[in-house]
């Protein structure tokens, strides 16, 4: 069961959102709203948009039509604007993307020093304790080619935590994860949304989605085919699309 | 453990006894690696050996027959022939020694020249290759693919042939600037200090020094309160300021000795003369397009997911470049980069097609004609790009470890 | 909610066409649009009188330099000169000869490089193995009737292909044996192979050349005298097989262990298993690396006019010398690049295309 710490106040805010590659017409009249401290799980087949959407969010993506507002902020060609969505929102990629020439302190460190301008001791200060939250403080000082893949995606969290974010991105964190690494990232980020954050999770990972999701949503083809809470789009799809997507991810 | 299992195994009568086991025969010795490899190599030592020693019998006989001597006496000889460019004093009386190093000296310069050159505009290239700009990407594609497939020696003597030989005499040189460009060279005035000069020295090697202090301080306070500060600009800003205020202020304490038409020629200023021009233009440009590509494989090499992991914490463009990007990318170039400067070390030596009075030019060219010793000159002009070429390689082993022991 | 399903809309105009590429490819932002001007303004500057010279304003036709009035480029020149720009002083009557050898040469050569030929194993070893020396009798003559053409009189193009073919040919067993030497367990035959290698790559090849054409007599005992081609093509093989060693290593590198333990495991020895089954592997993987330092010896096989051999670029320095067509040097540069550029380019795509099919090849095998 899980206990929602949703208020009114609206994170993130997709309208009518478009986006086109070249020719090809990934993302239809997207519209979303996320309030804050609510956590969302996005699923769909592959190619079906739902990376796209959330890389949207954050401007690693352009959009040809539409408005994305992040707290408070709406996304347009303002540069200003954009670096100050960015500090809000953290992200998480598939491969990790630790820089490999630092060490782990050292990539926990970079953005509250360079961007954030913190001094370099308060920094090193709260991301060692975002590495014990995540429970590797003493690989601080190895290089992530040492760490395994699950140790590198919980420092990859830590890293975008030591922004002090307020929604979280996930890009399918355990997809590039062996079996028996997946729970531990699993855990590091079932525990960031019993503390509130607000999340957004591209995954295929159903019974993380059951234990925290608010709001689970489907996409297929570039749009949302279906937005429900969790015991009912799981107990209870309403379209036949996600009723065969739901088949084949649950057979195994 | 395993051996002890299947040994018993594989006698059922139990006797784990050693003599019960089949006696192991000697194998015969062509038959055994160790002998084998060791027979092998002393044949090779004897065959290397043979061939050493009947190239030595047939040189020392040669050598007598025609009459050659053999050593280094030579180099302390008086060399009596001119040196069109030299770095340090030499005159006709000099010996065979001081051309050894005047060549030395000339390489060295038109290597530190190509490779200053090379790399500011294979930089340049590499990056403009990668850049989203289709015209410079294009632009910078076509060079890096016309200049590196046509031969150094064509570029150096269409500089040298086409180009600047076919300049006008001195009496009609191009003027700009105060220098002077004729099929002699380009005649560049002469800085003379006076007094007072060594006051905007001081005051260059004095904004060094304060830039490292503003570094260190900067980097202190950045880590105590996060405050940054453009140290880079303020270096650049003191590094040419001061001098340039100094030298305003001191009442402009250098003069030019202006380079003048006297009947034929020109007297005064510096000449660079044409074989350096047409040498390193052709060097510079000619490697370029090599380190062009090894800039952009290094960029290319640092993959996407790092920009956009750098980008989504919020970094500008200009910190994922300087932070992320650079630091990695150049851990991919450096050592291809190390091998281009030694290739252009190397082709340097191509100066003796048009006269670049380099090493092998004045050393194993007319040292060589004149002294006839031709062992000795090729060894020891042999010898100095072999060593250039281990420095080169102990310099990528060494900085390749480092690496590995920072990433792995 | 209801679900139904969007159409696929066509992006927005701004997007496409000509007017979308130029925004994305040439004038996205302030800083692009005035690099876009500048670049284009200095190349039109630059490029159209080049072409007007090239092209338009030229010459073509003629039999002396009264022929070129336009002024533009004297082509004429060329025109006159391409006989020994391609075959040097090779007899006139003779010149089928050359043209023969070249044209094998390049049949064979596409027969390798299209995908779909059959049999492509046994025409690699006839270019390798026979070829060489059907091309020398063919070239030098003095049998079944072919009247003797001395070396000396080999010159141009020809000359720079044979340097380079033989160059390259020759290098590859020498290079073969170093490479396998140098990854040898015993230490003496290692060391040697290591020094070997390490001296002729770390001189300029001019030195390698002067070498052998001043020191190599002295070697020899007297009366053994060697012709200077053959003097030229020494020190090119020597030198060229340490590269050929290199590449050939990295190829060998490239091969997984786990080729070499299978092949110990079923008990094949030493040579067994480095003929069977990790050269054949390796050699597909040294293509592109071959090719590469192939092209570095074509374009290098000009250093020859330093010690007095009459390759195409020494051929176009005579011509540019003779005094009834003084002046038109660039024009004879130009061609002989577009020469060297012509071969050179056309090797390096051959090359990055195995590359990139080598590289694909290997992704889908993990």
């Amino acid at each position: 069961m899980n206990h929602s710490h949703a208020t009114d106040k609206l994170m993130v805010e997709l309208r009518d959102l478009n986006k086109w590659y070249g020719e090809f017409h990934v993302l239809k009249n997207i519209n979303l709203e996320v309030k804050q401290g609510e956590k969302i799980v996005i699923c769909g087949p592959s190619g079906s948009g739902k990376s796209t959407m959330i890389r949207c969010i954050n401007h690693l993506e352009e959009h040809q039509k539409g408005d994305i507002i992040v707290n408070d902020i709406p996304l347009n060609e303002d540069i200003k604007n954009i670096e100050a969505i960015r500090k809000d929102v953290g992200m998480v990629f598939q491969h990790f993307n630790l820089f490999p020439h630092l060490t782990v302190l050292e990539n926990c460190v970079l953005a509250p020093i360079w961007v954030k301008k913190m001094p370099r001791k308060e920094a090193e200060a709260q991301a060692m304790e975002l590495l014990e939250r995540v429970k590797i403080p003493d690989q601080a000082l190895k290089y992530p080619g040492q760490l395994s893949g699950g140790q590198q995606q919980r420092v990859a969290i830590a890293r975008s935590l030591c922004m002090n974010p307020d929604v979280m991105l996930f890009d399918e964190p355990t997809s590039a994860l062996d079996p028996e690494m997946i729970k531990e990232v699993l855990d590091v980020m079932i525990e960031l949304a019993n503390e509130g954050m607000t999340m957004l999770c591209v995954t295929h990972e159903m019974g993380f989605a059951k234990t925290v999701a608010d709001r689970v949503i489907f996409m297929d083809g570039g749009q949302i085919v279906e937005e429900n809470e969790p015991h009912e789009f799981f107990n209870n799809p309403q379209h036949e699309r996600t009723q065969l997507f739901l088949s084949q991810i649950l057979q195994h | 453990m395993s051996s002890d299992i299947s040994n018993s195994g594989h006698k059922p009568d139990g006797g784990s006894a050693p003599q019960s086991a089949p006696p192991l025969s000697k194998p015969k010795f062509w038959n055994d690696p160790k002998k084998r490899s060791l027979l092998f190599q002393i044949l090779l030592l004897t065959a290397l050996g043979f061939v050493f020693y009947t190239i030595i019998e047939n040189t020392l006989t040669n050598l007598e027959q025609r009459g050659m001597t053999t050593g280094f006496d030579f180099l302390s000889r008086e060399a009596g022939f001119g040196i069109a460019m030299s770095l340090i004093d030499y005159t006709e009386a000099s010996s065979y020694g001081m051309t050894f190093i005047v060549g030395l000296l000339n390489t060295i310069l038109i290597a530190v020249m190509g490779i200053i050159a090379a790399t500011i505009l294979g930089f340049i290239l590499g990056v403009a290759r990668l850049s989203d700009n289709w015209l410079i990407a294009k632009f910078s594609a076509l060079y890096i693919e016309v200049f590196r497939n046509i031969p150094l020696l064509l570029q150096i003597f269409f500089w040298y042939y086409a180009v600047l030989r076919t300049l006008p005499a001195p009496r009609q040189s191009i003027e700009f600037l105060g220098s002077f460009l004729n099929n002699r060279g380009l005649i560049v005035p002469a800085p003379v200090p006076e007094d007072g000069f060594g006051l905007v020295i001081m005051g260059f090697f004095g904004a060094i020094v304060a830039s490292w202090f503003i570094a260190r301080w900067s980097r202190k306070r950045q880590e105590l309160t996060g405050q940054q500060f453009p140290v880079i600009l303020t270096s650049i800003g003191l590094i040419v300021g001061v001098p340039l205020l100094l030298f305003l202020f001191s009442g402009l304490p250098l003069g030019l000795d202006h380079p003048e038409l006297k009947g034929f020629n020109f007297k005064g200023g510096i000449t660079v003369i044409p074989e350096l021009m047409a040498l390193w233009l052709a060097l510079s440009i000619y490697t370029a397009a090599f380190i062009a590509e090894t800039v952009r494989a290094g960029i290319l090499a640092v993959s996407h997911g790092q920009t956009e992991a750098a980008t989504a914490l919020g970094m500008s463009k200009a910190k994922t470049l300087r932070l992320i990007v650079i630091p990695q990318a150049m851990r991919v170039v450096i050592p291809p980069l190390t091998s281009q400067y030694l290739n252009l070390t190397k082709n340097s030596s191509l100066a003796t097609a048009i006269g670049y009075p380099d090493l092998v030019n004045v050393f194993a060219g007319t040292t060589l004609n004149q002294t006839g010793q031709a062992i000795e000159v090729i060894a020891m002009t042999m010898a100095v790009y072999l060593t250039l070429s281990l420095l080169t390689s102990f310099f990528m082993n060494w900085y390749n470890a480092r690496i590995q022991l920072t990433e792995r | 909610m209801k679900y139904e399903i969007q159409p696929t809309l066509p992006p927005p105009s701004s997007m496409i066409g000509v007017v979308g590429w130029l925004r994305k490819n040439l004038f996205n932002g302030p800083t692009n649009s005035v690099a876009t001007i500048v670049v284009g303004y200095f190349l039109i500057s630059f490029l159209v009188p080049t072409i007007q010279w090239i092209f338009i304003d030229s010459d073509w036709v003629g039999t002396s330099r009264d022929a070129c009035t336009s002024g533009g480029a004297c082509w004429v020149f060329i025109a006159n000169r391409l006989d020994q720009f391609l075959y040097g002083f090779y007899p006139e009557t003779e010149h089928w000869r050359p043209q023969l050898a070249f044209i094998i040469m390049i049949g064979s050569i596409i027969w390798l490089v299209l995908p779909q030929t059959p049999k492509k194993g046994l025409v690699a070893i006839l270019l390798l193995v026979v070829y060489p020396i059907i091309a020398y009798f063919l070239l030098y003559g003095d049998v079944f009737g072919l009247p003797q053409v001395e070396t000396h009189l080999w010159g141009g193009l020809t000359l720079t292909l044979v340097l380079a073919v033989v160059g390259i040919v020759a290098s590859l067993p020498l290079g073969i044996v170093l490479a396998l030497g140098r990854q040898s367990d015993m230490p003496i035959v290692k060391s040697v192979c290591v020094t070997f290698i390490e001296i002729w790559r770390g001189v300029p090849l001019i030195t390698v050349l002067f070498m052998a054409s001043v020191m190599l007599p002295l070697f020899f005992p007297e009366g053994m005298s060697f012709d200077k081609l053959l003097r030229a093509l020494i020190g090119i093989t020597l030198f060229q097989s340490a590269y050929m060693a290199e590449v050939i290593r990295g190829g060998l590198q490239a091969i997984p262990k786990g080729q070499y333990e299978a092949a110990d495991a079923l008990g094949l020895g030493y040579w067994q298993k480095m003929i069977l089954v990790i050269m054949p592997q390796a050699l597909k993987l040294m293509i592109p690396g071959i090719v590469n330092t192939f092209i570095a010896l074509f374009k290098d096989t000009s250093l020859v006019l330093i010690i007095g051999l009459f390759d195409v670029l020494a051929i176009g320095q005579a011509a540019n010398q003779d005094p009834d067509w003084i002046g038109y040097s660039t024009e004879s540069y130009l061609f002989i690049a577009l020469l060297f550029w012509v071969f050179c380019f056309s090797m390096s795509r051959y090359s990055q295309h195995l590359e990139k099919k080598l590289h694909t090849g290997h992704g889908n095998r993990a």
